[in-house]
């Protein structure tokens, strides 16, 4: 019997249906919710922190490089970003420190958003030379090192005409509607997933797995370390664009490694390796420490007028926290460990579970 | 007698560790269509050759040609200058080096002691990573998926090949969870996915049962028939070697002992000599 296409391809039918109705809930948040709603927010610093994840798993999850050079990629694409897309007219209210700009016109969106993703690749292929000769703790503490330099870098009074020195630039193009966001992001993490389940993908993984058999199965490993280490960067440096526009307004102490941690940290709640995880864990980590915890950090009084105890400024972070602890604790692997997120297989296994109710009903209806 | 193509010839490879000469002044032939042993007591430095061929190490002085190209040469530098203990010190003055991805490119496949196969990947997966050697297509048309016809010439290979060697019921069982056997023959495969003209196997029966042995030694026979092979292999069960091979050389300390057919060697004296005592607590 030969397979159908739907036997083929239920799989991918059903994930794209999720694609679709996740795509249509963000038109109707669009177009309905109201224009204080903290969905707005909310949802393009997910989109944001969501791209940065997938690119961060794409390196870690799934070429095994654990690298922790996130924040500056982002930095270099946030910057490359902002410098390019200021009005003429604006530039020199912004850069009034330094007489004017260097960079003296404004490109649209789309290609300065590549621009930004192809800074940060050039600047991974530099790097990358002499940091993917080393392994685990050591590649990421001189990835750390590169995040710092560069960070320090851009503040130097010297670049000062280009980078604006310490002082932050703004006035660049940001748009606000969400769908914008999400559209950067759905295609992003759609060439991530091609480039995954490709054979260079295939040949990602077998390094990841084990260094020595991809080397004796002709995999170089020097090139494939590289190809994996530019993409990835690529992409967060266009992460870096994107919260550039969140943010509308780009200073380095934005980028500390603490946002490479909070990255990071997505990506090991929703499970190494799993890009629908890291998109889900983005999603609950930044909706909840930005806006459904919000509420503990108000002082707030009981209807007798006493002061409920512990709420307070900072005490979010302390049920945060907690929070966080719990996912680790009893999901080993993060929410989804190595496996993709699938609607039909989700499906399936309630059904089996209500059908195996069901017989189970009727087999004690017939013994009764 | 016509003579055989050449296919391996490692000439005078010493490799030393610091003061340790490991492999000492080696040299031996491996002709198209043959299988040949390297034997020899524990320690004796077989692995270590092993990893020389396969370019894991570099050799401390001498040289390897495949199919009758140079692919590795060296010479004592640094402060080997000054430590070399071996021979011919002075006969090799250029200095060769593939990395083992070269080697298999050009047509050395191997396999692991201790079996290193894709944890994370299906049987299926674990061959066809191997395939991704031979692409033509770059990196962006394959991120797009633009190279279908390819994509699908490599997953018939295959298919074909797994079901040349058995595979194609487990073929979207994790590699892992495999029995021992399998993930032998499995690792073999993944090998012979490459499309080699020399097979390298290093301990093949290692932690096998008679029985198991026994199959492996089939399996080897009929992969050489199959993909017209040349094999080379380590190996400590001294039934398989003597059944299979058309040649064996024995080392010792690194040296070469004795080298001949299987009959030649089992009557050597100084094999003999080699192994009593150490034959209890080595097989």
């Amino acid at each position: 019997m030969r397979e159908t296409f739907w036997d083929k391809n239920k799989r991918t039918v059903c994930n794209l249906g999720l694609v679709a109705v996740i795509f249509l809930a963000l038109v109707a948040i669009e177009l309905f919710a109201p224009s204080t709603s903290m969905w707005f927010s909310v949802l393009r610093k997910v989109c944001t922190f969501s791209l940065a994840a997938v690119s961060m798993n794409l390196l870690n999850g799934f070429t095994g490089l654990f690298s922790l050079g996130q924040a500056g990629f982002m930095l270099l694409g946030a910057y490359t970003y902002a410098i390019f897309t200021i009005p003429s007219e604006a530039r020199v209210s912004v850069f009034r420190n330094y007489g004017t700009s260097v960079i003296d016109f404004q490109m649209p969106l789309i290609p300065a958003l590549l621009i930004a993703g192809v800074v940060a690749a050039f600047f991974a292929f530099l790097i990358g030379l002499p940091v993917l000769r080393l392994k685990s703790d050591y590649l990421a503490i001189a990835t750390l090192g590169f995040a710092e330099i560069v960070r320090g870098l851009v503040q130097l009074q010297q670049f000062g005409p280009v980078t604006n020195g310490p002082d932050p630039i703004n006035k660049f193009t940001s748009p606000d509607n969400v769908l914008v966001y999400a559209g950067i992001t759905g295609v992003c993490v759609l060439l991530i997933v091609l480039l995954i389940n490709s054979t260079y993908g295939r040949a990602f993984k077998a390094i990841r797995d084990d260094e020595i058999a991809a080397e004796a199965m002709g995999i170089n490993l020097a090139h494939h370390k590289r190809l994996s280490f530019v993409t990835s960067s690529f992409f967060c440096g266009i992460a870096g664009a994107m919260l550039a526009m969140c943010n509308t307004s780009v200073s380095a102490v934005t980028f500390t490694s603490s946002m490479t941690y909070q990255i990071l940290l997505v990506v090991v709640i929703g499970g190494i390796g799993s890009v629908s995880g890291s998109i889900l864990a983005a999603f609950i980590y930044y909706s909840s420490s930005e806006w459904w915890l919000k509420f503990l950090d108000v002082e707030t009084f009981t209807q007798a007028g006493t002061k409920v105890p512990l709420l307070g400024p900072g005490f979010r972070m302390v049920v945060f926290s907690v929070l966080i602890m719990i996912v680790v604790l009893f999901f080993h692997k993060g929410m989804l460990g190595s496996r993709e997120m699938s609607v039909y297989d989700g499906f399936m296994k309630i059904r089996r579970l209500f059908c195996r109710k069901q017989t189970a009903k009727t087999e004690g209806g017939e013994q009764a | 007698m016509s003579e055989a193509k050449n296919v391996l010839h490692v000439e005078n490879v010493t490799m030393q560790f610091g003061g340790v000469v490991a492999v000492d002044n080696l040299t031996m032939d491996v002709n198209e269509g043959e299988i040949v042993a390297l034997i020899g007591p524990n320690g004796a430095g077989k692995t270590t050759a092993f990893n020389v061929i396969t370019g894991v190490y570099e050799p401390t002085n001498g040289a390897i040609d495949f199919e009758g190209k140079r692919i590795i040469e060296n010479k004592p530098q640094g402060k080997m200058k000054k430590l070399y203990a071996g021979q011919n010190n002075g006969v090799y003055t250029s200095v060769i080096r593939k990395t083992p991805d070269c080697l298999t490119r050009l047509g050395m496949a191997r396999t692991f002691q201790n079996i290193r196969l894709f944890k994370s990947m299906t049987v299926f997966d674990n061959v066809l990573t191997a395939k991704h050697m031979r692409r033509t297509s770059n990196y962006f048309t394959a991120m797009l998926h633009l190279n279908g016809k390819e994509e699908a010439a490599m997953r018939q290979q295959t298919l074909d090949l797994l079901t040349l060697v058995g595979l194609e019921d487990v073929k979207d069982e994790l590699a892992t969870s495999l029995p021992y056997g399998k993930q032998r023959k499995l690792e073999i495969a993944r090998a012979l996915a490459t499309n080699p003209t020399l097979l390298l196997l290093d301990e093949p029966a290692a932690g096998m049962n008679p029985q198991e042995t026994v199959e492996l030694t089939e399996f080897i026979r009929y992969i050489r028939e199959k993909f017209n092979l040349t094999i080379l292999l380590i190996e400590h069960h001294m039934n398989l070697v003597m059944d299979i091979s058309d040649r064996i050389y024995v080392i010792d300390f690194g040296k070469e002992i004795c080298e001949g057919t299987p009959a030649q060697v089992q009557s050597d004296p100084r094999v003999i000599e080699a192994y009593l005592g150490v034959a209890e607590d080595d097989e």
